[in-house]
């Protein structure tokens, strides 16, 4: 048996530990080592973290968050202890159970005298020991945090994989203690790579079998049977933890093969007052992969500062209110345009369709609250099982293919769907990529087919199962969460956003106000998020022959004849389905466009040349142009006739904010950084930041995302930079991510890249910076109308053109490629990340492919 | 007034300083092998590895701007030792000795320079285990000793370290390319688009004005002093070709193939008795087919010091001196 020792200076320098945080402590027979910040605070901690580290790691995991707390402004004093036989604790070759270490962490802090407030900090199965602790405490106990762990396993559950082949009879010693496996295979989960001196810093208390046999032991109390000696531990605090009434936060390693979703899931359902934030690309070491110690500092921080007021004055009135209103209407609420046929749905029919897919849901056991991933393209099935959904209370997951199947995978996997409705196609991917628990076709499949991916229904079933349903539904509290969509991901991966009953509602009033749509004006929808408000605007819609995943497929013809279908008003595009309508136009379409009253088009900058020659198709049409985002999707409009008089300005004008909307800048500092307060300062250059009714609630399962885009009490942060002209006009230049910073200040790339486009022989072009923030070259990427296979350097008659467009502006090089990379979305916002990383490879002198 | 010492003043940017600080009054002495040629200027023609005449050189001066050094691209070690190290090193104890308060000592971005892209960098720390090339080596250690040598109390030592200074009248790089150039040697590396920066002379002779009239809170330190105007090298080359008259190289050769090349060519010459320059070198291999550009904020800062003379006007400024030399040239 050998007592608790410290870490050798080697091990504590390689982890930026300050040794006089390692120290020793005897507690009646037990023999510890911690890692205590308390000695080395300037200042009266706010309170204590208490970090419980799983198995096989040491205190060494939390070395930031020691660093991070012993901050010179309200430090936390922090707290991290070896579990015993683990890290430098005592090893004396004794089975620990849950319940002892639980006691034994009591007796620890008794002795330490930690006074309140404690926050626990836990990971792997340390948070199981902590959330022990946790409940042993309430008069200590402030708050709760959790990394990837869980609390309980279903008897009848199986054990993560990994675990199951590290429990197995005979592999156990082998692998856990005779040879260092099981601590290899764990550090080996850390993405990226742990820095081979912090990977030795993990390795150094369990250097040899005899120091390496708590690591088997942790393993073996693993209480899957349900009659393991640690059972009943482990069901009192499963048991207990929904009574915690302190602030709980959940980060999360989504890329973690131990405690897949599921184990979030079920936290999450213990805790659903939980503030969650899943690092993407994190995997079971969230801890060394994500800034885990800031978002930890963050949310204590918050946790002082008062909540932002969100009550809403304005009347509420459900999306789905004009759908039941109209249930007697034999009016054409849709037409759907596919292929050789159409579809016709009245009011009546819409509306009885969707109560049936409602109660069919609810008597299929679907819940208020429930998530239901909608993988079906827009279309009246679409429509009827979305505004069933919202009548329900169910929330809508509402991904689209452009995100890629990758994209789409990510999405709905962060979303946690447990019932995916989708065509085939759609539920195939949900089966073998493993995206929810419950399978529902939108449309009818051979026997075979729903049997072997596990499909428990159809649409049409749940509606026949709705009909024979005579519960009554309530409808769902405004402010409940209503639907999840996803962000184009142009800048990192797409963001889960949710909007809640109120402020999808709050988005169809913007909406009708600003256009002034309604029963009045039919309308054709050839973009997404447009494509499904129709019914709750009373507006009878038609969705045109295309595939809306990519809008070049939208033909002139196909748009005429949806607007012919409905005798349409009001035609929403995106530009680049615009751009399709002008390019295959024969003139044949003429007359049915010529009563068009409006055409919006939206989802990327639509440049003057586009609209002018989409106006030229429907001549008595007004032409708009709204700016806004999956957060908020109407901030700003703008009109052809506007566009017309503006001269060139820096970025692209997307007009003034509509009614209900209030725009401000947070202004850019000399570092880039958006750090001024809102403002409306002409001609600053800033983050854009909106405020209104519909912008979303939240980002979903981002908690650290959140909490940056909405520091500014009342405001969303867009990530758009741009600025306001005298008259009140927003300009957009870019995106914060996009921003460069160079020696002659902040250049902001959209403006720039007006200004190259304006060189004979340049389509389009990128305009990137390479080289360290603060001392970044500007580079140009363009893209020619004739492309040559020649050299990536532009000539010097082209690169003199382009600089002189760009005067005032420092231009290293003007580099040509054949095809600027786009988002895959629209196919219009080019992936400046994408251009700079091939750039400053490029410019390094290395070999890359962009 | 201010009585001065520039060494090496028989070089390009040497003749320049020097002329430059005569014009701007004071009492400017040099220490060359050959003549400066500096109207105005006291020569006094000697090594700067010669102690006497180091002593000579030094009696009675304020401040030193120390360029003299070895700048050959081949050559014996022991030779850029002698001179890089040794007179440097004669140069600091003798300047110490005759009460000299300020040493501005020019040194190279490629003392830190590990044969890797430079983008952004700022002025590392001189390394001479890990220089490429007897030169860089050897200034390294150069710097190196001369910075140990700042004494607050006593003599105050700054380094400078101007890249790739070229103007009208450079034998080092305008020279060489319009050598090659003309005889159809100039090939571009790879995709020529390596970054690289550049000094126009002008600038690089600001600089080092400023760096003697700097605060002395900036002593003691080294700095970088580029154009800040970084270009591909095939557009630099395209560039100097074209305002000195000679044909732009097109050849694109695949920068490994370069950089291996340069490599044999290395050994060939140490081991043979060959004359003049190989026609390629590792060393320059490299520093065609990789970046080298720098955060040039600090320098700017320190030295109070701007670049007044842009990449585009210093060219103008060669082809102007071009044509004027041209009568003189031609058969």
């Amino acid at each position: 048996m050998t007592g608790a020792s410290r870490p050798p200076a080697d091990v504590l320098a390689a982890g930026g530990i300050d040794p006089r945080w390692s120290r020793t402590l005897e507690v009646g027979p037990r023999s510890w080592h911690l890692l205590d910040n308390g000695p080395t605070l300037d200042a009266e901690p706010v309170g204590t973290l208490l970090c419980v580290h799983g198995n096989p790691t040491w205190s060494f995991l939390w070395r930031r968050l020691l660093a991070a707390g012993a901050r010179a402004e309200r430090p936390w004093r922090v707290v991290a202890v070896d579990q015993l036989e683990m890290g430098y604790s005592e090893r004396t070759g004794e089975q620990h159970r849950l319940a002892g270490r639980v006691a034994d962490l009591g007796a620890l802090t008794d002795h330490l005298g930690l006074a309140g407030p404690v926050v626990t900090v836990g990971h792997d199965w340390g948070g199981l020991v902590s959330l022990g602790w946790a409940l042993d405490h309430p008069d200590l106990l402030a708050g709760v945090v959790l990394t990837n762990t869980a609390v309980h396993h279903e008897p009848a559950d199986t054990l993560p994989a990994p675990l199951r082949v590290a429990t197995a009879r005979g592999v156990l010693p082998v692998g856990t203690v005779t040879t260092p496996a099981f601590l290899e295979t764990t550090l080996a989960l850390a993405h990226p790579r742990l820095e081979p001196a912090v990977a030795d810093g993990f390795r150094a208390p369990y250097r040899t079998a005899e120091r390496r046999s708590g690591i088997g032991g942790f393993v073996a109390d693993i209480p899957a049977a349900a009659d393991h000696p640690s059972r009943p531990e482990l069901d009192r605090i499963a048991a207990g933890i929904p009574d915690l009434d302190v602030p709980v936060l959940l980060l999360w390693g989504p890329r973690d093969p131990v405690f897949s979703a599921r184990y979030l899931r079920d936290l999450r359902e213990r805790l659903p007052h939980a503030d969650v934030h899943r690092f993407e690309g994190a995997g079971h070491l969230v801890v060394e992969d994500a800034d885990v110690a800031g978002a930890v500092l963050r949310w204590l921080d918050t946790r002082d500062a008062p909540d932002a007021p969100t009550a809403s004055d304005e009347p509420y009135r459900a999306l789905g209110a004009t759908l039941e209103e109209r249930a007697g209407d034999d009016g054409t609420a849709l037409i759907e345009l596919a292929g050789p046929r159409s579809r016709r749905v009245t009011w009546a029919a819409l509306a009885a369709r969707t109560e049936q897919l409602a109660r069919g849901l609810a008597a299929s056991g679907v819940r208020p609250g429930d998530r239901v991933a909608l993988l079906v393209p827009p279309g009246a099935d679409l429509t009827a099982v979305l505004y069933a959904c919202l009548r329900l209370g169910a929330v809508v997951v509402v991904a689209d293919a452009g995100l890629g199947v990758q994209g789409l995978t990510r999405a709905v996997r962060a979303a946690d769907p447990t019932v995916v409705i989708g065509i085939e196609r759609a539920l195939v991917a949900a089966r073998w990529l493993r995206w929810a628990p419950t399978l529902v076709s939108a449309g009818p499949l051979r026997a075979g087919v729903a049997r072997s991916l596990g499909v428990s229904a159809s649409l049409d079933d749940l509606a026949a199962l709705g009909r024979s349903s005579t519960e009554e539904l309530a409808w769902p509290n405004p402010d409940a969460d209503a639907a999840v969509l996803f962000t184009s991901g142009s800048t990192g991966p797409a963001k889960g956003v949710v909007y809640t009953h109120r402020r999808l509602a709050a988005m169809r009033d913007v909406v009708a106000r600003t256009y002034g749509i309604g029963p009045d004006s039919p309308l054709v929808a050839a973009f997404a998020p447009f494509v499904l408000l129709g019914p709750a605007l009373g507006a009878t819609s038609a969705s045109p022959d295309m595939d809306v995943t990519s809008p070049g497929t939208l033909t002139a013809r196909a748009l005429a004849e949806a607007v012919r279908a409905i005798d349409a008003a009001v035609v929403f595009a995106s530009p680049a389905a615009l751009r399709s309508v002008v390019r295959t136009a024969d003139g044949s379409e003429l007359a049915a466009l010529a009563d068009v009253r409006l055409f919006l088009s939206a989802g990327a900058p639509v440049g003057l040349d586009l609209l002018e020659a989409a106006a030229t198709l429907m001549p008595s049409a007004h032409a708009h142009t709204p700016y806004g985002m999956t957060e908020a999707l109407v901030v700003a409009d703008m009109s052809l006739d506007e566009l017309r008089d503006l001269g060139a300005g820096d970025g692209v004008c997307v007009g003034r904010p509509v009614a209900g909307v209030r725009v401000a800048l947070s202004a850019l500092d000399a570092g880039g950084e958006p750090t001024g307060a809102p403002d409306h300062q002409a001609g600053v250059t800033g983050e854009v930041l909106v405020a209104a009714a519909h912008v979303k609630d939240r980002y979903d399962a981002l908690w650290v995302t959140q909490q940056a885009s909405a520091r500014d009490a009342g405001w969303h942060r867009t990530g758009d930079v741009g600025h306001l002209d005298p008259d009140g006009r927003l300009w957009i230049e870019g995106r914060l991510a996009h921003v460069l910073v160079t020696a002659d200040g902040v250049r902001t790339p959209v403006g720039l890249e007006q200004r190259a486009q304006t060189v004979d022989q340049v389509v389009s072009a990128a305009v990137v910076g390479v080289g360290p923030r603060g001392a970044q070259q500007v580079v140009v990427v363009v893209q020619p109308e004739v492309w040559s296979h020649g050299p990536v350097v532009a000539d010097p008659v082209l690169a003199a053109a382009v600089r002189a467009a760009l005067d005032g502006t420092a231009v290293a090089a003007v580099l040509v490629v054949e095809q600027l990379p786009t988002d895959v979305r629209h196919s219009s916002k080019i992936d400046r990340t994408r251009v700079a990383a091939w750039a400053e490879r490029v410019l390094a002198g290395e070999r890359a492919r962009l | 007034m201010s009585r001065l010492l520039v060494t090496g003043a028989s070089g390009m940017l040497g003749r320049a300083v020097a002329a430059r600080l005569v014009a701007d009054g004071h009492d400017v002495r040099t220490l060359q092998r050959s003549a400066s040629r500096v109207a105005g200027a006291h020569d006094i023609g000697g090594s700067i590895t010669d102690a006497g005449c180091v002593r000579s050189a030094l009696r009675d001066r304020d401040a030193v701007v120390h360029l003299a050094a070895k700048v050959t691209i081949t050559g014996p070690l022991a030779q850029f030792e002698e001179v890089n190290v040794g007179g440097t090193r004669l140069l600091l104890d003798e300047a110490r000795a005759a009460g000299v308060a300020r040493f501005v000592h020019v040194s190279t971005p490629s003392v830190a320079h590990h044969g890797r892209s430079l983008t952004g960098a700022g002025a590392g720390p001189a390394d001479p285990g890990h220089a490429r090339g007897s030169y860089a080596r050897t200034k390294a250690t150069a710097e190196l000793l001369a910075l140990a040598a700042d004494d607050p109390a006593g003599l105050r030592v700054i380094a400078v370290r101007p890249h790739i200074v070229w103007g009208p009248g450079d034998t080092q790089l305008v020279g060489r390319i319009v050598d090659r150039a003309r005889s159809g040697r100039l090939p571009v590396l790879g995709d020529g688009a390596a970054l690289i920066d550049t000094t126009y002379v002008d600038n690089a002779v600001d600089a080092l004005v400023a760096a003697l009239d700097a605060d002395v809170a900036a002593y003691g330190s080294p700095y970088v002093v580029t154009n800040g105007e970084p270009r591909p090298v095939v557009e630099l080359l395209a560039g100097i070709c074209a305002a000195s008259g000679v044909p732009v190289p097109r050849r694109h050769v695949p920068a490994g193939l370069a950089r291996a090349a340069g490599s044999v060519l290395d050994v060939a010459w140490r081991t043979f008795p060959l004359a003049g320059e190989p026609p390629l070198t590792r060393f320059v291999a490299e520093q065609l087919s990789t970046a080298h550009w720098f955060d040039q904020r600090r320098t700017r800062d320190a030295l109070g010091w701007t670049p007044l003379v842009g990449l585009d006007e210093g060219l103008e400024r060669l082809a102007g001196w071009t044509a004027r030399q041209a009568p003189a040239v031609a058969p």
